[in-house]
């Protein structure tokens, strides 16, 4: 098939990444993959943002696949069942709000910033050296530490099952995917 | 009196598929679709049964099957 504008995106994800050891505050940039799937998916009832721009699902592709970095296996069966799907979707938020809060947190002056890159919702990374201080708040800068930890933490997991099973496997149990799919199942069901 | 000819075409096991649209970006026919954004689905028409979306799909809910042509 020919190549369409969107399927350089992949360019874009692997940019955001690198970028966010630099200057933290471009993971404010990664707003756009967060809300460009939900508006599509609202708006049009299609998961179109995953077959055409998901830049995330293009670069798993083209490193497990074009690299052969991937095990081509397939996925164990629990990990693709409803179960873990909706699981980690509702863990995947409950982590989310946690960052919001924290974010919350330093916005209303009840906490300091704190210059760190959570991995895996565990490991505290010292990440000061890709801040330079702020115009803003410095809340905003929170939500920056934050919001990459999420964007690392989503893309260290499906580098990993990417390697173990197939090339785009984190599309499988991907909290975006699920949402996106939930919200179409919801919408279509009329 | 013809033999039965068979003919290899795609199956997706919809209840299963997460609609990544991975089968969709790999499918040389373009004979994949999502359909509202819930499961794909495989037009018998165009599928040559190359196998190519079975291959790629992360969750391993295509499989090729042969039909009575
Ligand atoms: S399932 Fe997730 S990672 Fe895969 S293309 Fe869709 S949004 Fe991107
Ligand atoms: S690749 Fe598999 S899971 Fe993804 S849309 Fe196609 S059939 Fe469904
Ligand atoms: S078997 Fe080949 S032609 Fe048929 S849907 Fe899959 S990729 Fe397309």
């Amino acid at each position: 098939m020919k190549k369409k504008w969107y399927d350089y995106l992949w360019i874009f994800s692997l940019a955001y990444l690198l970028l966010g050891f630099f200057n933290i505050l471009f993971a404010w940039l990664g707003l756009i993959c967060f809300f460009v799937p939900l508006i599509i998916s609202l708006t049009k009832g299609t998961k179109g943002y995953c077959s055409r721009e998901g830049g995330r699902g293009q670069l798993f592709g083209l490193l497990g696949g074009r690299f052969g970095l991937s095990r081509r296996k397939d996925i164990p069966g629990w990990m693709k069942s409803k179960a873990f799907r909706y699981g980690f979707l509702i863990f995947f938020f409950a982590m989310f709000f946690q960052m919001l809060w924290n974010t919350y947190l330093v916005f209303s002056g009840t906490q300091g910033l704190r210059q760190v890159v959570t991995l895996l919702w565990t490991f505290k990374l010292p990440w000061q050296w890709a801040y330079h201080g702020i115009l803003f708040h410095e809340g905003a800068a929170q939500f920056a530490f934050g919001f990459y930890s999420v964007m690392l933490t989503s893309t260290v997991l499906g580098l990993i099952t990417m390697v173990l099973f197939k090339p785009r496997s984190w599309c499988v149990y991907c909290p975006m995917g699920t949402m996106t799919q939930l919200i179409c199942k919801v919408k279509n069901r009329s | 009196m013809a033999a039965i000819r068979k003919k290899r075409k795609a199956f997706v096991e919809s209840a299963d598929c997460v609609a990544c649209g991975c089968c969709v970006k790999v499918c040389p026919k373009g004979a994949l679709q999502i359909v509202k954004g819930i499961t794909a689905q495989v037009d018998m028409e165009k599928c040559v049964g190359c196998g190519k979306c079975a291959k790629e799909c992360p969750a391993s809910v295509i499989r090729i099957g042969e039909v009575e042509a």
